[in-house]
């Protein structure tokens, strides 16, 4: 049980380190890609270490939101590494604390503090940003229901290790409909929750065109550097949720020994680093979609997911 | 064949069928002609792979034919036919016309997909046990996908492809009801077919000629113009 728990901490420990190495690759590989060198992919820890020893720099005019949002931002994500398969495929301490579901909502509520946070400083941008993110997100918020059914419909579950072994079991499973087609549904989702280009442009300075990026446009020091991790993080959970749970369950350690979690991390990583590989292909082949196309975007996403549940009502 | 390969090849098969829909619902909701025309392909594609995959499951070779059939005649011949037809300033036009926006039709077209269901119901009842699987529905689905893309399209080119759809699934429907239809069926169906769009390509380049466009939900006022010229000069 002790060592359930502690295996726990190391997948939390494991998020912490290394979400930032995954965007500062993503970054590099996005710079390749436009036959620029780049910056190192170490740099989002010297951003880091850079702006936890900044001053920070608070309006008087804000409420305690403002100063509250950065740790809600930053804590979440890890909240949810308690609940899903990071390193081992089977449950560990806090497995059954809550489901998908659960784990949704936590990280919605991230979101909900951060748009609070973006309207409560009254800098004109901060608002704008904060209400197409939560356009993007009510869009969103339908299609990650009806995956998150399908999911109990199909697995019978909604605990994330229940589920990732049901798709892979009779091996012939890994290609029924409703599989295929809740990945790609998925995978839009998390574009458009990461932020990512067809909906968002992360690497964009323009603050008329920024949807997730302008909520912290007001945040110094260190409360810029907890909200930038918690993002990052929040991404890599994404990722790892897409991965572990819903894409290609191996590579997790089956055995209860140290030796075989640690073993596991270098083949999350590899699996991570491929997954990068895909959406740096997306990223530089699709161009930013126009805003009011963003719902005809998550309305293709969310179509999928109903044919991947009408797929499985229709297997007799 | 093993129980293991005989499910993998029934969870194939059912995965070209979900597909399948999925370019339906693309055909319905896609804004340019080009793209329309290319998951058409998509379409055509699958349904081979379908006819394919269930000829490989339960042993037929007639099936074999059906898939060969449909995968010289809709991916190759269809799309080259439409290309020499009609008029290319189609295929590069952006944005297409829909009497519907694009969330709206896409939202009744779920809601038909599901009115499918209770409809392919009980037709696959009707079948024996052997012969059911997701072809039945998800191919009525498409029929009535295709039938909906004809009422909401108002060019030329995706109606004709609409018309298609529902060809398409007509025959997913089939290859699994019937397995053993007899070659020259299908031959004379896929040959309709071809015709089919010939004529309609003919005929779309001949509008274009004539109108001068082939947005074809604003023929309505195709009669006033041509007695035009008469109330001219009589007003003049």
């Amino acid at each position: 049980m002790l060592e359930h728990l502690l295996f726990n901490l190391l997948q939390v420990a494991v998020v912490l380190i290394f979400a930032p190495l995954a965007s500062g690759v993503l970054a590099r590989l996005k710079e390749i890609v436009q036959s620029k060198r780049g910056p190192s992919i170490f740099q989002p820890y010297r951003d880091l270490w850079k702006l936890f020893h900044k001053d920070e720099v608070v309006s008087e005019d804000s409420s305690w939101i403002f100063r509250f949002t950065p740790y809600v931002v930053f804590v979440t994500p890890i909240f949810v590494v308690l609940l899903i398969p990071v390193l081992t495929s089977y449950p560990l301490f806090f497995a059954f604390m809550a489901d998908m579901l659960g784990a949704g909502f936590v990280l919605a509520l991230g979101g909900f503090f951060a748009a609070l946070a973006a309207v409560d400083t009254a800098n004109p941008y901060g608002p704008m940003g904060a209400s197409r993110t939560r356009m993007v997100g009510f869009l969103a918020e339908p299609v990650f229901m009806i995956v998150f059914f399908t999911v109990s419909f199909v697995a019978g579950s909604t605990i994330p290790y229940i589920v990732q072994q049901s798709w892979v079991t009779p091996f012939a499973n890994f290609f029924t409909p409703s599989h295929v087609l809740l990945l790609l549904a998925f995978l839009m989702l998390i574009l458009a929750e990461g932020g990512r280009i067809p909906v968002d442009n992360p690497t964009g300075h323009f603050e008329i065109a920024m949807i997730d990026e302008s909520k912290s446009l007001e945040y110094s020091g260190r409360g810029f550097a907890l909200m930038k991790w918690g993002g990052q993080m929040k991404f890599f959970v994404l990722m790892c949720v897409f991965l572990n749970v819903l894409l290609t369950p191996w590579g997790l350690a089956a055995a209860q020994t140290w030796a075989a979690v640690l073993l596991a991390i270098p083949f999350v990583l590899f699996k991570i680093f491929c997954f990068l590989l895909v959406l740096v292909v997306i990223e530089s082949s699709l161009s930013k979609l126009r805003l009011f196309r963003i719902a005809e975007f998550l309305g293709a996403a969310f179509i999928t997911s109903v044919a991947a549940m009408i797929a499985q009502v229709f297997l007799p | 064949m093993n129980d293991a390969t005989q499910q993998l090849l029934q969870n194939l098969n059912a995965l070209a069928t979900g597909l399948f829909l999925l370019t339906a619902f693309g055909i319905v909701a896609v804004r340019q002609a080009n793209a329309c025309l290319n998951l058409f392909i998509v379409q055509s594609l699958l349904l081979a792979a379908s006819a394919a995959l269930l000829g490989l499951r339960y042993g037929t070779s007639h099936l074999y034919g059906v898939a060969l059939v449909n995968l010289i005649s809709k991916p190759i011949i269809v799309p080259w036919l439409l290309r020499k037809t009609s008029p290319a300033g189609i295929y590069t036009r952006r944005e297409i016309d829909q009497v519907l926006d694009i969330p709206i039709s896409l939202t009744i077209a779920l809601a038909l997909v599901i009115a499918a269901y209770f409809v392919g119901a009980p037709i696959a009842n009707a079948v024996s046990a052997a012969y059911r699987g997701p072809n039945v529905p998800i191919g009525i689905a498409v029929l009535l996908l295709g039938a909906f893309t004809l009422t909401v399209r108002r060019e030329a080119l995706p109606l004709l492809i609409g018309l298609l759809v529902m060809e398409n699934g007509a025959f997913l429907t089939g290859i699994s009801i019937a397995r053993d239809l007899g070659m020259l069926v299908e031959l004379a169906i896929a040959t309709d077919g071809l015709i089919i769009v010939f004529i309609m390509g003919v005929l779309v380049r001949a509008v274009q000629k004539q109108v001068g466009t082939t947005a074809v939900g604003a023929l309505a006022s195709l009669k006033e113009t041509a007695t035009r010229p008469e109330t001219d000069e009589a007003s003049s």
